[in-house]
């Protein structure tokens, strides 16, 4: 990697509003993101990673942005978590009022891998949320039980991650991310380091788990296969600097609640992949060569 | 049937499959061991043998048995207990004193650059000075007596475990940061869930290293201003000659350091079991 350092001017904060107006469909937005740039400084000068995102992400949808390897895709779901921030740009979220209970945090990131703390058991891991959210002891206690019980690790909560397989600790990463009930879940290639088995598997999790919980997915892949069967809607980006080439909608064709097989099975998944890879295949062509 | 939890199983199996792997070399593996036990055994045999034959002067070079002698002797009337009980406790005082504020500056440098930036070239001035050498400076301060001694270890555990903890906390891994600043993690919690376990591993080697040169420098100091302790014993025997007495310090001295070794490496197994699991695997 070249090294990176953000620029200096203008930071761009997230606003937060009670509610945005509606799509013209009448679909709820939780995100409206408007002229996003993003520049590093290479060197001295700045280049652009993302430019000109103009996006709607819905409420409660499974959005999925696929695109060639930096081409800044990580890059939005970063300044979205609030790691990183744009150079220029608007970015507003839709925060409902708290009525009752605790106030939701906006968003949660799944990192890729090695990202649940190596000096903690799945418990701890888990429970790191609860506690930077100020939860009771008490709270926490029950609320970890509930989340690894959802997915899948009861009988290891006791365990550190070293002693589970890649699979299990990328669980525990979407559970630590489940855990203090967030508006968003932002996730950044999950699922890419697993053997391809474990991934149908988790896979199918995560679609189970987001249907129970409907939140707000927004899930950066760089695999088509995943983005089909994932997404509500698939975002295909240019490299870079990072643009929208097309916004795909998959669940006219896949209407919920679907299952993997039966996605896979349908000709519609071949003609869609067709139709992603088209818009990609030029793009990887030129982050290739861009990279050479 | 048994209720066995998978991840015994896993571990079951891990083994199994270890013991296969290491079945072919097993009677060169004992071969190796038998002669790592000989060698000691036969080095102090020679050495007992030279000093019966008179090959040896036994003024500078005393048979093993008469040292073995003389520890005994020394264990009995209560001699090396109170020596080395007057070093252990200098150490450990000293290294309280010395490793706790190293730690907390270590991790607060390792995250706040502005506090490094104020620290570094105050820390890379003063490093390059031998402790040592502040002995006489440190006994005009705090006197002759126990304080001067922590002092000097003090100094010298504070550089080595400040210098390890910062390096530490410099070394984690940006993810855990980014999932800690993700979560809305306080400074607090950052601290003490992330960069004092982040660095841990650091810190122990830091310890370790500093409780070595920590018993060098004692003895050194107990040779020239002090009425007690493994080196002031070192010392004494042989401005007295009673050179059976000398190596009962210095066979001492080494006990120190392999305890010192076998501590840490229990310590590892116990606060950085996940780090212990990265060196076997």
């Amino acid at each position: 990697m070249m090294s990176l350092k953000e620029s200096a001017n203008a930071p761009v904060v997230i606003e937060e509003v009670e509610s945005l107006p509606a799509r013209p469909d009448g679909t709820p937005v939780k995100v409206r993101i408007r002229g996003l740039r993003k520049d590093f400084q290479v060197r001295g000068e700045p280049v652009a990673a993302l430019e000109e995102v103009d996006l709607d992400i819905r409420d409660g949808e499974f959005f999925v942005i696929v695109g060639p390897s930096g081409c800044g895709k990580t890059t939005l779901l970063r300044i979205l978590a609030g790691l990183e921030t744009a150079t220029a740009g608007r970015i507003t979220m839709s925060r409902p009022p708290v009525t009752t209970g605790r106030p939701q945090p906006a968003n949660a990131m799944v990192f890729q891998e090695h990202a649940n703390f190596p000096w903690k058991t799945v418990r701890q891991n888990v429970e790191f949320t609860l506690k930077a959210q100020g939860y009771s002891r008490r709270e926490r206690r029950e609320t970890s039980d509930r989340i690894i019980d959802t997915i899948g690790l009861s009988r290891f909560a006791s365990a550190y991650p070293h002693q589970l397989s890649g699979g299990m600790r990328q669980r525990v990463s979407i559970g630590r991310a489940l855990a203090a009930d967030p508006e968003m879940l932002l996730m950044d290639e999950p699922f890419a380091a697993l053997d391809e088995q474990t991934k149908l598997v988790l896979q199918s999790e995560l679609l189970r788990v987001w249907q129970a919980t409907e939140k707000t997915v927004l899930y950066v892949t760089h695999s088509i296969d995943e983005a089909i069967v994932l997404g509500d809607r698939i975002m295909v980006m240019s490299a870079r600097p990072g643009r929208i080439l097309s916004i795909i909608d998959v669940d006219a064709l896949f209407p919920r609640p679907r299952t993997l097989e039966s996605v896979k099975s349908s000709p519609l998944y071949g003609e869609l992949f067709g139709r992603v890879w088209s818009l990609l295949r030029g793009e990887v062509g030129a982050a290739q060569g861009a990279a050479r | 049937m048994t209720a066995v939890s998978p991840r015994t199983q896993a571990v079951r199996s891990f083994r199994s499959a270890r013991r296969r792997a290491q079945r072919v070399p097993v009677r060169r593996r004992n071969l190796e061991r038998t002669i790592m036990i000989v060698s000691p055994i036969l080095v102090l045999g020679l050495w007992e043998l030279c000093a019966y034959l008179r090959l040896v002067d036994t003024r500078f070079f005393p048979a093993p048995s008469s040292i073995a002698v003389a520890f005994w002797q020394s264990l009995v009337n209560g001699l090396l207990v109170a020596n080395v009980a007057a070093s252990v406790s200098r150490i450990l005082i000293g290294f309280v004193i010395g490793a706790i504020p190293a730690i907390v500056l270590g991790i607060t440098m390792g995250q706040m650059p502005l506090v490094r930036s104020f620290f570094q070239p105050l820390i890379d001035a003063t490093f390059p000075i031998p402790k040592l050498a502040l002995l006489p400076l440190l006994i005009l301060v705090f006197g002759p007596n126990e304080p001067s001694k922590y002092a000097i270890i003090a100094i010298t555990v504070f550089y080595l475990v400040l210098a390890n903890t910062a390096a530490g906390v410099r070394n984690i891994d940006k993810a855990y940061l980014d999932v800690a600043r993700n979560a809305g993690a306080s400074r607090w919690l950052v601290f003490w869930g992330v960069a004092l376990p982040g660095a841990a591993p650091m810190i122990l080697t830091g310890v370790r290293l500093a409780l070595n040169v920590a018993l060098l420098i004692i003895v050194a100091t107990e040779f020239v201003g002090a009425t007690s302790g493994v080196g002031y014993m070192i010392w004494n025997s042989w401005q007295i000659f009673q050179v059976d007495l000398m190596y009962v310090g210095l066979v001492t001295t080494a006990i120190l350091g392999i305890l010192i070794a076998l501590v840490i490496t229990l310590l590892e197994k116990i606060l950085v079991p996940w780090k212990t699991y990265d060196v076997n695997s």
